[in-house]
């Protein structure tokens, strides 16, 4: 019956599967909601939602799904009963409003108070930042799903079935919000792929066999040797250096901590550029002349095998990009950047570009080099949900 | 079935004690996650407390796997056993030792299973339990055997997030994450911990205890057990409840790290 409230969760980004929706109907039918819609909250807050970075979202999407539930005449009398049944009384809310520093407002006042909250709440939280909480804390705990909820149940028309004000308390946790360094690290351990080292010299006795044959030799020693398995991960870092890439300076070099500091990688090289791939590559962020190499070099040097992944924010002056590049040295047209990156791309199979700016909706004259550039590669955002994400993309191929 | 509501030891959130009889209802394991100091591991204790279950505690390693809960068969002790002569070698049996895990299910009563920092092991530790805590059985092929649980035990699994744990392993739990407490629930906590201390000296405490908390830049942030042990010095030193406040004494015990001492300092003033 609550289909569409579980498609609305997945279209929402909650990665809710069948098997927990019907553990959440079994559980119904056990009666563990209590026939309350607070009860149906955290129930189906503990079966659905398995992390604390998702409660804010599901507090979002049901906050969507159950704040205004139309009456279209096939929804359940017992839902309805729920939703009418006001389930404490209304005078104990005004007293807990007013004991929270709305003393003078009527009821009216209150109410319209609310309606403006919530409508204020669903402008803004498009935009993402901002989300009216309501004051202070319950001390019963039962009134509203949030203890530190208001909540105003039972409506007339059976049309508003319950205005809900959310506190958001678990925004902080949310997972696309930028975090440290460890986080980033635990991203890249998702890169791992162990795989006996065959051609590795060093052995380890491998001790289960070792016994297991001794004891099928009748007691005699039968040492076992076997090559230790590790991670075969190799990966090829480019980053983007200087210019505006200097506002996200502090992030680029928390993640390039965190590569350095994930030390299962079998090799990881760090090469930078500035704005866009040309001949030269270079060996620190200061992009000094002496520090250069070729890009030839570099695509030579490191084959298919090795996993890419390109920082940058692709903002550029469009002849950058697409403008044969000139060269000093030998005086001739070379490559364009975007002959590079073509190259790159069909170089390798496993490449990911993370950008601090999100994709532009729309191309323009500023974001066209991004426009072009975050289709032509699979780019993430650079925040602790991005790199997971860009993670598990390296680790299949396409 | 009973319902868990908390102990006179432990006190148990109205949310917890939903997500806690959700899992028992469901049969399924409960996640527990939260900031350190929050009780975790200490909530199945007051489970198997409340409902009167044993509480059988696997504690998890960064060495350990997921064999070592079902089952050892000490191949070496054998071998040992074999070259003395000694009796029974030839039974198998006798060399497989159970473990926690093994236990649970082997238990003729339902007990509670508490797997103590799952997070702490190696990432695939939580896959290679899947079929166990989902069907409660295991098989040995060794004795060709098949150790089924009598009662399904109440699994409650604490982890401190120090890894991702698989999606496959999250389905299968309930999930609760328990919040750090607010003023009023600490007070109650308090209670529960000193029976009644001087109710001044306790509420300069917990509101100096919050601010603190709330600080900016903070590294570690106390937790519950930090302020049982700063309250217990306060009263051991007789402190003034009014200077508490404004001078917060005996800081080092809040707060362990150097650069979080000098940021309280900063703001005193």
């Amino acid at each position: 019956m609550f289909a569409s409230f579980f498609y609305l969760l997945r279209s929402r980004g909650m990665d809710v599967s069948l098997n927990e929706w019907m553990t959440l109907m079994e559980a119904m039918e056990k009666g563990l909601h209590h026939s309350t819609l607070t009860g149906f909250y955290h129930l189906c807050r503990a079966i659905v939602v398995k992390n604390e970075t998702e409660f804010d979202r599901f507090d979002q999407v049901f906050l969507e799904f159950f704040r205004d539930v139309p009456y279209q005449g096939e929804l359940p009398e017992e839902l309805l009963e729920w939703l009418n049944h006001p389930s404490e009384d209304l005078a104990r809310t005004i007293e807990e409003l007013r004991a929270q520093g709305f003393p003078e407002e009527s009821l009216d006042e209150l109410l319209r108070l609310l309606e403006e909250r919530l409508k204020e709440q669903t402008e803004e939280h498009n935009g993402g930042n901002y989300w009216v909480g309501t004051q202070g804390r319950s001390p019963w705990g039962n009134s509203g799903w949030h203890p530190n909820g208001i909540r105003i149940g039972g409506e007339s028309r059976h049309r508003t079935a319950m205005m809900v004000a959310g506190e958001r308390k678990y925004r902080d946790f949310r997972k696309d919000n930028r975090l440290d360094t460890r986080q980033f690290q635990m991203a890249f351990r998702m890169l791992r792929q162990m795989s006996i080292q065959n051609d590795s010299n060093v052995q380890e006795l491998d001790v289960d066999n070792t016994i297991r044959d001794t004891c099928d030799n009748a007691g005699t020693l039968q040492v076992r040797y076997r090559n230790p398995r590790k991670n075969a991960v190799k990966v090829l870092l480019l980053m983007d250096s200087g210019g505006s890439m200097s506002y996200y300076s502090g992030l680029c070099s928390m993640l390039f901590q965190a590569a350095t500091k994930s030390n299962h990688f079998k090799e990881l090289h760090t090469y930078y550029f500035h704005n866009c791939i040309h001949d030269n590559l270079y060996e620190t962020p200061s992009l000094r002349y002496t520090e250069k190499v070729s890009t030839e070099w570099v695509l030579r040097q490191y084959d298919s095998s090795y996993k890419v992944i390109i920082v940058g924010d692709a903002a550029m002056n469009p002849y950058e990009l697409k403008d044969k590049y000139y060269n000093w040295e030998s005086g001739t047209y070379t490559r364009s950047g975007l002959d590079w990156f073509e190259i790159f791309r069909k170089q390798y199979p496993y490449l990911i570009w993370l950008n601090p700016e999100p994709m532009p909706t729309v191309e323009n004259y500023w974001t066209q080099t991004h426009w072009q550039l975050g289709h032509m590669f699979k780019m993430y955002d650079l925040s602790a949900e991005g790199l997971a994400q860009g993670m598990k993309r390296l680790m299949a191929k396409r | 079935m009973k319902a868990f509501t908390g102990t006179s030891q432990y006190v148990a959130s109205s949310e917890l004690m939903t997500a806690v009889n959700i899992a028992v209802t469901l049969q399924k394991p409960l996640l527990i996650k939260g900031e350190p100091g929050t009780g975790k591991t200490m909530l199945a204790q007051a489970v198997s407390d409340a409902l009167g279950k044993q509480l059988i505690i696997w504690n998890v390693k960064s060495t350990t796997k997921a064999q070592d809960g079902l089952y050892v068969y000490d191949v070496v002790q054998r071998l040992y056993d074999s070259q003395f002569g000694n009796e029974g070698v030839d039974n198998i049996a006798k060399y497989i030792k159970l473990g926690k895990l093994g236990e649970a299910f082997r238990s003729e009563e339902q007990v509670v299973l508490l797997i103590d920092e799952i997070d702490k092991a190696d990432l695939e530790f939580p896959n290679d339990l899947l079929w166990e805590l989902d069907q409660m059985e295991f098989y040995i092929p060794e004795t060709r055997e098949t150790v089924r649980a009598k009662q399904r035990p109440i699994v409650i699994i604490t982890s401190n997030a120090e890894k991702e744990l698989p999606d496959a392993f999250l389905r299968r739990c309930v999930f609760h994450y328990i919040e750090f407490p607010n003023q009023e629930q600490m007070e109650q906590i308090v209670r529960v911990h000193f029976g009644e201390l001087d109710k001044k000296l306790v509420q300069q405490a917990l509101t100096a205890f919050y601010w603190v908390r709330e600080l900016r830049g903070l590294e570690k942030k106390p937790s519950t057990s930090e302020l049982v042990d700063w309250l217990r010095a306060l009263v051991a030193g007789g402190v003034d409840p009014d200077c508490i406040k404004r001078d917060i004494p005996f800081a080092g015990v809040l707060l362990k790290k150097d650069k979080d001492l000098r940021t309280l300092a900063q703001n005193k003033r």
